[in-house]
């Protein structure tokens, strides 16, 4: 079964189909009784007229970086509002366009919950977290946050060109774009709408659970079909590191219930085995002796840009709307996050001379 | 998925016909969770015919309809609504008490869809899979609302990942090397607790990687006015049997986490199938 774009004919089509682009289709005979005949009848066809004004917006945006996923749940918008807390606080002029349109969490992330979208004369306004950092989801146009977003492919595809069309983002440095996880609509239609101004990459965050980089590979081969650079690949929930004092101890007992131990267990190990205290201890939670990401990104020739570990702090962080950078206790999160960033940064910025 | 799969695993070992429907269709993981990658659909006189993990487990998946599974599957939601609805039309199951329905992350075509085409045939409702996070939770709102928007039941939501247990003895120990590095210090750690605290050695480690705090999936039931139906704690030995395509009920290694799937699911039975047993 092959993947096709969407000009070509699909699978299911008619015989004599005259192409879901052609001007007659839908509408020619030969299109009778096909299950795609009102989709195609009712698409618009040719050159997208859209593309001019995308592409009148995208002439003041230098830098523009895809994140996406595979699975959902592997940390991708954490790493993508992590990404622009790092990039505005090196003083670049960021926007963080969310179009995740069922599941938005960019909001939450930069702390901006409850925040409305304007309106100006320029167009829409991001609504800024800093002044060099500005973020554009459905997520500020819900009335209530628990509305659910039941919208096919169409109507999200829809919203994703007024996100491009119609809000005046300024200058930008970088526009960071977080999608949602897979390999449909939004991400067709993000691509279909960037790549005449060009898109400088994409970066696929993962896990490394065996299910979740099959998946990545799939990212890459999306990547490659549509002619996106991968710019590389982030391992999140690599393991959890936390102090021994912050774990709680549990005895098991014979009936399966378990009693919390825990301030007997600390007393214990300042009196028998303080050293204990001075350690960390790490759990592998998703088994990487497959190799992880770093191994896979071997096999399909893309970079490895690096492990985050699990940690309770970044995920508070991320809750809270935080930057993990300016939090003393993210300390080892925010490290590998910025080693990863540093790592990324000088490759757009070299190559680009920007 | 991993909970559509052992849920799957778990009906079956009862003597319940069971099939498990993956329609997600850009990312299938169900036939890695069964066990059954590199297994091809056959069509016979009567339809395609599922892959059977066991005699009455039988599993549909696009991953089982691919050639190379690193090919992207590039399709908008019209496609998707095609193949979704091929395997309701042309799918052979026999006689099933039950048939799982896996479906991806989001309330857009597969959702909308497969609401659509099983409401006559009627659905008995829904699970709602989360982690305590507070951004899982939201979507959950929204996936409890697209329930009551579309007619369907919620018959709970379960909360995994709720808390990282594991024996003491399983986790390794590292000392900051000062450079940012950490160096590992587990034999040396153990042999120190083996020697000076040994009554260590029997108990287990509990990590909460979720912040809770804002009372979880529980206090959210509460407020929407769903059943919760319980909570499954992030189990490294879980993990592996997904990856394996095993079931944890049947490995002993999986202690507190299939502990507690057994018991969200012996909950959850009655509900769908009524106290007889019917």
């Amino acid at each position: 079964m092959e993947s096709g774009g969407d000009g070509d004919i699909p699978e299911n089509a008619n015989e004599h189909c005259p192409g879901p682009q052609s001007e007659s289709a839908g509408k020619s005979d030969a299109c009778e009784g096909c299950p795609n005949q009102q989709i195609c009848a009712t698409a618009p066809k040719g050159p997208d007229s859209d593309l001019i004004p995308i592409a009148e917006r995208m002439a003041t945006v230098k830098h523009k970086i895809l994140v996406l996923s595979g699975k959902g749940g592997v940390g991708k918008s954490t790493f993508s509002a992590q990404l622009s807390f790092a990039l505005a606080a090196m003083d670049y002029q960021v926007g963080l366009l969310d179009i995740d349109i069922c599941g938005p969490s960019i909001p939450k992330m930069l702390g901006l919950e409850g925040q409305e979208i304007h309106q100006s004369n320029l167009g829409w306004s991001p609504v800024y977290v800093e002044s060099n950092l500005g973020v554009m989801s459905i997520g500020f146009m819900l009335p209530n946050p628990d509305d659910a977003v039941i919208w096919r492919g169409p109507r999200k595809n829809g919203l994703i060109k007024q996100f491009l069309k119609d809000v005046y983002w300024g200058e930008l440095d970088f526009l960071v774009v977080d999608a949602p996880p897979g390999t449909s609509d939004e991400h067709i239609s993000i691509v279909q709408c960037l790549q005449a101004t060009g898109i400088d990459g994409a970066i696929i965050v993962t896990t490394p659970q065996q299910v979740s980089l099959i998946d990545v590979r799939k990212e890459v081969s999306f990547c490659k079909k549509v002619g996106i650079k991968v710019l590389g690949v982030v391992e999140n929930m690599s393991g959890l590191c936390q102090q021994l004092a912050d774990v709680k101890f549990l005895k098991p007992s014979e009936t399966g219930k378990h009693t919390d131990v825990t301030d007997w267990a600390l007393q214990y190990i300042r009196d028998q085995a303080p050293e204990l205290l001075n350690m960390m201890a790490y759990s592998e939670v998703f088994d990487s002796s497959g190799g992880g990401a770093l191994k896979m990104c071997h096999e399909m020739g893309v970079p490895f840009l690096g492990k985050v570990p699990l940690d309770p702090q970044l995920c508070k962080a991320a809750e809270e709307g935080r930057s993990c950078f300016e939090d003393q206790t993210c300390q080892v999160s925010a490290s590998a996050l910025k080693s990863i960033v540093e790592n990324l940064i000088p490759k757009r910025t070299a190559e680009n001379g920007a | 998925s991993t909970f559509s799969a052992q849920l799957s695993f778990a009906l079956a070992a009862m003597d319940y016909e069971v099939g498990l429907l993956d329609i997600d269709i850009c990312g299938p993981s169900i036939p890695k969770m069964l066990g059954l990658e590199g297994q091809g659909i056959h069509k016979s006189n009567l339809g395609w015919s599922p892959v059977y993990a066991d005699s009455n487990l039988g599993v549909i998946s696009i991953g089982s309809m691919l050639s190379n599974p690193d090919q992207a599957i590039i399709w908008r939601g019209a496609r998707k609504t095609e193949l979704i609805k091929g395997f309701l039309k042309e799918v052979y199951w026999e006689e099933l008490d039950f048939l799982v329905v896996d479906t991806p992350p989001g309330t857009s075509d597969e959702q909308i869809s497969i609401a659509q085409f099983l409401k006559e045939a009627g659905i008995n409702g829904a699970i709602i899979v989360t982690t305590p996070q507070q951004v899982s939770l939201i979507d959950v709102r929204k996936g409890v609302n697209f329930c009551k928007t579309v007619g369907i039941e919620v018959l709970g939501v379960v909360e995994n990942m709720s808390r990282l247990y594991q024996p003491l003895t399983d986790a390794k120990f590292v000392r900051p090397a000062g450079t940012g590095e950490h160096i590992d210090v587990t034999e040396w750690a153990l042999q120190y607790i083996s020697e000076r605290a040994p009554d260590l050695l029997g108990l287990m480690a509990c990590s909460e990687v979720f912040d809770c705090s804002g009372g979880g999936a529980s206090k959210m039931c509460q407020e929407m006015g769903v059943p919760f139906l319980g909570k499954v704690p992030l189990d490294p030995q879980l993990c592996k049997a997904a990856e394996q395509g095993r079931s944890c009920f049947e490995d002993q290694n999986c202690l507190v986490s299939a502990r507690a799937l057994k018991s969200i699911i012996e909950n959850l039975i009655p509900r769908i199938v009524g106290e007889d047993g019917a």
